[in-house]
């Protein structure tokens, strides 16, 4: 099948993800980032079970899709709060545990 | 009786305890005790007196054939002894015997193969075990013949008149009854000097004797002069001492391990005890006889003494004490008559002290002015020719000597204290004066006393001075004793001379002084009366020794030289028996001589004093003489040499280096190594412990320090940072586990 | 009664003191009355005691040891609880134990500042436990621990009690002493370690058993290493003794001590060294001994002159009477040098009357301190006059110290002087003779301070500074503890044998391997 390509998407969405990560400075985007990746994980659980046949793969996708809701549920509220102190999502400003 | 002699010191000793206990309570102080205790010891030894004389007329016989070899010394003598005891138990009928006592005793039995016309009475020895030490025990005990009996009767005699003078002299005193109790310990201590048998009961008694003279010199210590004058008898005394320890012990080791007297002397008489230990011991001992017996050059005490009460000086300085050395030496004779080769020589050791003593002492009698020290130098004087008596062979001269010296000196020390009893000074010059009109009795017991001392016949004096020049002249070595004859002779003179002087001051001229201001009265009974026995004395005891040899030969021998006969010891441990041993014989011209220029002495006196004739005012005029005169004030410069550089520098600048050695040296030492340790110890602290070991442990806190300061950077608190490490580290562990499978 | 005090007499002499000092230490503090009586029963109880083993011990046969238990103590090294009397130390015992009472009585009106009868009686008993203990100890490692215990409440006595310099001189005797005693150990362990094997329980051990060290006498032994032994000893022992050049801490000690110290340390505490010498050093090292003996008399009689010169710079009186301590035991050494029976028997007399007289000198120093508030001779004088009976008391201890015969200071110093005319055979008989001379000669230097103290203290009139002062004289306590030690003196000056016939065979026995050099 089309298991090269896929891989490749997948590869390239965690690039994108893990970039966005480290480097934005928005906390939202972080989160979106953050979804990004885990996306990127589903794709390759998907394409593989697909290619075995197995529904595991499958399976395991949907966990992973109810874990990131949750995740980005609580992170929101997090940056919710952090905005709320900080009057800004600029997660370079959180460094109080700076030692 | 003769066995039982130990009760005559212990009676005395006992009196001294009991007049410590209750004196101040009893009616008179005290003295009542004292006077009863002495009356006893002398009736007790007047019984011993009885008891030896009849002993020396009957003696114990000995063995069918007289000449047993005398089996003595070291002990071995106890089978001999006790078969000879069997022997003489059945044959004697009066005489007393001696019990060797309790087994472990050293009785012995002397018996002599000597002279033939010689009698032998042995002594009576009693002993017990002391204390052993080495196994070997040690006894202490009487011992008895005529030497120690003449002693007891002597000095019970003279403690006994001088405590009834002291009734009355020291009457009032501040410590009346103390004084007492001393004199009893005196007299104790002296009785039992005179009937030791051992020489180490001896060295007791002597020292203990030492000790009461200590304690009545200084009898009124408020005053320093007087304490003063106690401890310096009792350092020059001490001085002395080391001579009778070294010399006894010499004498223990020479005679095989013993102190017993008897034993001693048997083994230097038969030559068992090498003539060199003798000498050395004779030796030793001499330089205790100087101190005790107040010898130029270790008499200086004795003047200094007369601080003390006169009885005291009568007593101890004058009759007993004084004459301890000369005791000592008499019994110890044969020790000291083989130590020094006394019988064939014309000059020794013992001979020469005792000359000079004689002639140095009379001198310095010349210019003192208080009536004591011309007596005390007198004893001087006097004790010197004992001791040349002893030192040329005239053993039973000297000891005559001892005895009338003891009767007339103490008259004349009680004499003087007659005279100064109200007055209380014995300044001649300044307080006395033309008391002979006053005070008659006094004044001619005094006079008879003088006539004793300067030896004008029949005095007492004379016989017993005399045969000391004769044996200075006769015995000894061909030709005698030259020098000591000639020395002997001249202490006549000065004699005679310097006791007119002082009969001048004291009893004739004006009254000066106090006796002068004071009522001058005789005294009392109890002061006269010992003075009247005294001078008695004075004049007839000299009867008792009179010689029937030469001009005498006329007198029974049956009355001649009793004393000798009944005093001077026989037996083998009394060098009598040696052929080196003679008795002088009476020569008429010599004692004419002597007592020509003995008077000749008091005529130049008289003549001085009484006519003013002489060069009066010399020592004004002449250097020499002025000079002369110094030298004797400043008694030969001895007590300068004595009291201010030695013991001045001992107890001064000598003590005082040691201690500052001890101090700075020796503690300095130890106290140095107390702060250098502890120097040491901050140090290490400082530099060890604080700089390398503590630097560590600091160094290893620092460490921690700045590699935590380092390693804070990563901690920039961004969550991306954390991030990219979380990422980073999966690459690189994702790569390890690709490249390693 | 007899198996009892075989079995244990010897133990409770020991340890009673001990048992005292802890029943004392339950009582409060303020109860005053009842620690006095409580110290003074244990003291009197170890002497009735005492006076029973004296009564009961065996006097024909006095150097063998009584009253003698061997236990084991620490296996390991064979060190063993053996205790025992012989003649030797039987007079030094009864000492110990005749002292501390009258100490105690003499206490009774008498504690120093800090004012803590409990305290201070206390101490005095642990004192006498390690005293008697190390007299009866036959053990090397025990009479080491012994030796070592008397030295802490000493300490304390000082340190706390005494006067104005008393931690210089408390931790001065403390160290000294304990300086000795490091070399001492070194020496007990190379003997230990020397010795012959001998089968213990099965096994083959070296012994820390003076008795059975005495046997062996070091035979065998290199004479180089016996000489470096004894001299480990040497040092131990003759710091206390004290030995000329080692003395300095002495005058320190005595004269910063409260009065009951100085009279302990005098009358006892000295002892421990010279009896060191006789019961241990000599016997086990007989070659050593030989070697050291003409130093130690040397040093003996240095100690004799030059602590008489010491006495007579001093300005205060105990200062004086602890100089005149040094040459006393000079005079013990001196005996104890001449390695001959006749030596060591005027030694151990010579540790007796010394402890006694001397013991009372100080007792009366403490009683003029008291008095007077001051020590310094020159403002003292006329006792006699303020204080007759004092006075008297200060003219009997003077005149029995100088070595008067008829009182107990003479045997000591006589007999030594005359044996040091004939020492043991090989010892140089010139140099001992010499030694002789000079000894007598300090016979006159000891008159010359003696009669001088007395003259300037007990003589003469009172100073214008206490001329008016109200001076008692002796109190009942005084009269109750000082008279039996006179009592004691004047018996044993005129009936020396009491204590010689206890110690001849003994110390006989004790040279018996000293002979054969």
């Amino acid at each position: 099948m089309l298991l090269n390509e896929f891989l490749l998407l997948a590869a390239a969405l965690f690039c994108i993800g893990v970039y966005g990560v480290i480097s934005r400075r928005n906390g939202v985007l972080v989160l979106m980032s953050i979804e990004l990746i885990l996306n990127s994980v589903n794709i390759n659980l998907v394409a593989f079970s697909a290619m075995t046949g197995a529904v595991s793969g499958q399976v395991f996708a949907l966990f992973v899709i109810a874990v990131a809701a949750a995740e980005v549920g609580v992170g929101l509220a997090i940056v919710l709060a952090i905005f709320r102190l900080y009057r800004s999502v600029d997660i370079d400003d959180v460094d109080l545990m700076k030692g | 009786m003769l066995t039982h002699v130990w009760i005559i010191p212990l009676i005395p000793a006992i009196a001294f305890v009991a007049i410590l206990a209750i004196g101040k309570k009893l009616p008179r102080g005290g003295s009542e005790i004292g006077i009863a205790a002495l009356a006893i010891c002398f009736v007790l030894s007047l019984g011993v007196a009885a008891g030896w004389i009849q002993r020396v007329n009957h003696p114990p016989a000995v063995e069918a054939n007289g000449a047993v070899a005398a089996a003595v010394s070291d002990g071995h003598g106890e089978a001999a002894a006790s078969d000879l005891h069997a022997a003489a138990e059945e044959t004697t009928p009066a005489a007393e015997e001696s019990h060797p006592a309790e087994s472990a005793s050293s009785g012995h039995e002397e018996e002599a193969s000597g002279h033939e016309e010689e009698h032998v009475t042995p002594p009576v020895v009693r002993t017990v075990t002391w204390f052993q030490s080495n196994g070997v025990k040690f006894d202490v005990g009487t011992m008895i013949d005529g030497l120690s009996t003449l002693m007891l009767v002597v000095v019970s005699l003279i403690s006994l008149l001088v405590h009834v003078f002291s009734t009355d002299y020291v009457a009032g005193d501040r410590r009346y009854t103390h004084f007492f109790a001393f004199l009893s310990l005196f007299t104790a201590s002296m009785l039992f000097y005179v009937i030791s048998s051992s020489t180490l009961q001896m060295i007791v008694g002597w020292e203990l004797v030492g000790l009461c003279s200590f304690a009545l010199i200084g009898h009124w210590w408020e005053e320093k002069p007087n304490s003063d004058a106690a401890l310096k008898a009792f350092l020059v005394n001490r001085v002395g001492d080391i001579g009778l320890l070294c010399g006894m012990i010499v004498l223990f080791f020479a005679a095989k391990g013993t102190f017993d007297v008897v034993t001693i002397n048997t083994m230097a008489n038969e030559g068992q005890i090498r003539h060199m230990l003798l000498l050395v011991a004779s030796l030793s001992l001499m330089t205790a006889v100087m101190s005790k017996s107040g010898q130029f050059i270790l008499h200086t005490w004795l003047p200094d003494a007369m601080a003390g009460p006169t009885p005291v000086s009568a007593l101890i300085h004058a009759a007993t004490m004084v004459v301890a050395g000369i005791y000592m030496v008499a019994r110890l004779y044969g020790v000291f008559f083989n130590g020094f080769s006394i019988g064939t020589a014309n000059i020794n050791v013992m001979a020469a002290i005792g000359a000079v003593t004689l002639v140095f002492g009379g001198l310095l009698a010349f210019v003192q002015s208080d009536i004591k020290k011309v007596l005390a130098y007198s004893t001087i004087s006097q004790l010197g020719y004992m001791v040349m008596a002893l030192g040329v062979g005239a053993w039973t001269a000297g000891i005559f000597h001892l005895f009338t010296h003891a009767i007339f000196k103490a008259c004349l020390f009680l004499g003087a204290g007659s005279m100064a009893h109200h007055i209380h000074s014995f300044d001649m010059k300044k307080d006395m004066g033309g008391l002979r009109k006053v005070m008659p009795k006094t004044f001619w017991t005094f006079v008879i006393a003088t006539c004793a001392l300067v030896a004008v016949p029949p005095f007492a004096g004379f016989w017993s001075k005399d045969e000391i020049l004769a044996g200075a002249g006769q015995l000894g070595g061909d030709g005698g004793y030259p020098l000591m004859l000639i020395m002997g002779t001249l202490g006549a003179a000065i004699t005679g001379a310097y006791m007119t002087r002082a009969i001048w001051y004291c009893f004739f001229g004006e009254r000066r002084g106090a006796s002068a201001t004071h009522e001058m009265h005789e005294n009392g009974p109890r002061i006269t009366v010992p003075l009247i026995i005294l001078s008695i004395g004075a004049i007839v005891v000299g009867l008792v020794n009179v010689p029937n040899t030469g001009f005498l030969s006329w007198v029974p021998g049956s009355y001649a030289l009793r004393f000798e006969h009944y005093v001077e010891p026989t037996g083998a441990y009394f060098p009598g028996g040696l052929e080196t041993f003679s008795h002088p014989e009476f020569n008429i011209v010599l004692a004419l001589v002597s007592t020509l220029v003995g008077l000749t002495g008091v005529l130049l006196a008289y003549l001085w004093y009484w006519k003013d004739l002489g060069p009066h005012g010399l020592t004004e005029r002449s250097r020499l003489a002025r000079g002369g005169y110094k030298v004797l004030e400043y008694k030969y410069g001895l007590d300068i040499l004595y009291v201010d550089v030695i013991a001045g520098s001992v107890k001064g600048p000598i003590a005082r280096a040691a201690n500052w050695v001890n101090q700075n040296v020796i503690d300095g030492f130890v106290n140095l190594v107390g702060t250098s340790v502890r120097r040491a110890g901050g140090w290490v602290y400082k530099y060890i412990d604080q700089g390398v070991v503590d630097t560590l442990v600091d160094g290893s806190g620092a460490a921690a320090d700045v590699s935590g300061e380092v390693l804070r950077k990563a901690q920039t608190g961004k969550v991306q940072a954390y991030g990219a490490y979380l990422f980073l580290g999966a690459t690189v562990l994702a790569a390890i586990f690709v490249i390693a499978s | 009664m007899k198996d009892l005090l075989n079995g244990w007499g010897a133990t409770a002499v020991v340890f009673l003191p001990l048992v005292g000092a802890l029943v004392m230490i339950a009582i409060p503090k303020s109860e005053e009355t009842l620690h006095k009586v409580v110290a003074l029963v244990t003291s009197l109880a170890v002497f009735v005691i005492g006076v029973a083993l004296l009564v009961d011990f065996d006097y024909d046969n006095t150097a063998k040891l009584q009253f003698f238990q061997d236990k084991s103590w620490i296996e390991v090294i064979n060190s063993r609880y053996i205790v025992g009397i012989d003649g030797i130390s039987l007079p030094l015992i009864a000492l110990t134990l005749f002292v501390v009472p009258l100490v105690i009585i003499y206490s009774w009106n008498h504690f120093p500042e800090p004012h803590n009868p409990k305290a201070f009686l206390a101490l005095i008993l642990i004192l006498e436990t390690g005293m008697v203990g190390t007299f009866v100890a036959q053990d090397l490692l025990l009479f080491f621990v012994f030796f070592e215990f008397v030295l802490l409440p000493m300490y304390f006595m000082i340190g706390i009690y005494g006067g104005e310099q008393r931690k210089y001189a408390s931790l001065k005797f403390f160290l000294y002493t304990a300086f000795g005693s490091a070399l001492m150990i070194v020496a007990i362990l190379a003997t230990y370690f020397l010795s012959p094997k001998i089968p213990v329980d099965g096994q083959m051990m070296h012994t820390f058993s003076m008795i059975e060290l005495s046997k062996w006498h070091g035979a065998g032994l290199a004479r180089n290493t016996a000489i470096l032994i004894f001299g480990g000893f040497f040092m131990g022992f003759g710091i206390k003794v004290p030995m000329f050049p080692f003395h300095t801490w002495l005058p320190d000690a005595h004269t910063q001590a409260p009065t009951q110290g100085s009279v302990i340390l005098a009358a006892v505490l000295l002892k421990l060294g010279t009896y060191g010498f006789v019961r241990i050093a000599i016997p086990i090292l007989p070659e050593g001994a030989h070697w050291w003996a003409p130093i130690i008399g040397g040093l003996a009689v240095i100690g004799i002159i030059y602590g008489a010169l010491g006495c007579l710079a001093q300005t205060d009186m105990k200062r004086l009477i602890a100089f005149s301590s040094v040459a006393h035991m000079g005079y013990v050494m001196l005996g104890i040098s001449t390695l001959t029976p006749f030596g060591i028997n005027a030694a151990i007399f010579g540790m007796v009357a010394h402890g006694l007289i001397t013991g009372m000198l100080f007792f009366i120093a403490g009683s003029v301190k008291d008095r007077f508030h001051t020590l310094e001779i020159k403002r003292l004088g006329g006792l006699l006059l303020q204080a007759p009976r004092m006075g008297w008391l200060l003219a009997f201890s003077c005149m029995a110290s100088l070595g008067l015969p008829g009182l107990a200071g003479f045997w000591g110093e006589f007999p030594a002087i005359l044996s040091a005319y004939e020492p043991a055979a090989g010892l140089s008989e010139p140099l001992f003779r010499f030694y002789m001379v000079v000894a007598a000669l300090g016979t006159v230097l000891a008159a010359g301070y003696l009669l001088w103290l007395l003259q300037r203290v007990a003589f003469g009139t009172p100073s214008e500074e206490f001329e008016d002062a109200d001076i008692h004289d002796m109190h009942l306590t005084d009269y109750l503890a000082w008279t039996p030690m006179i009592v004691f003196i004047v018996i044993l000056g005129i009936y020396p044998n009491l204590i010689f016939r206890v110690t001849d065979a003994a110390v006989i026995h004790s040279l018996s391997a000293v002979v054969g050099h």
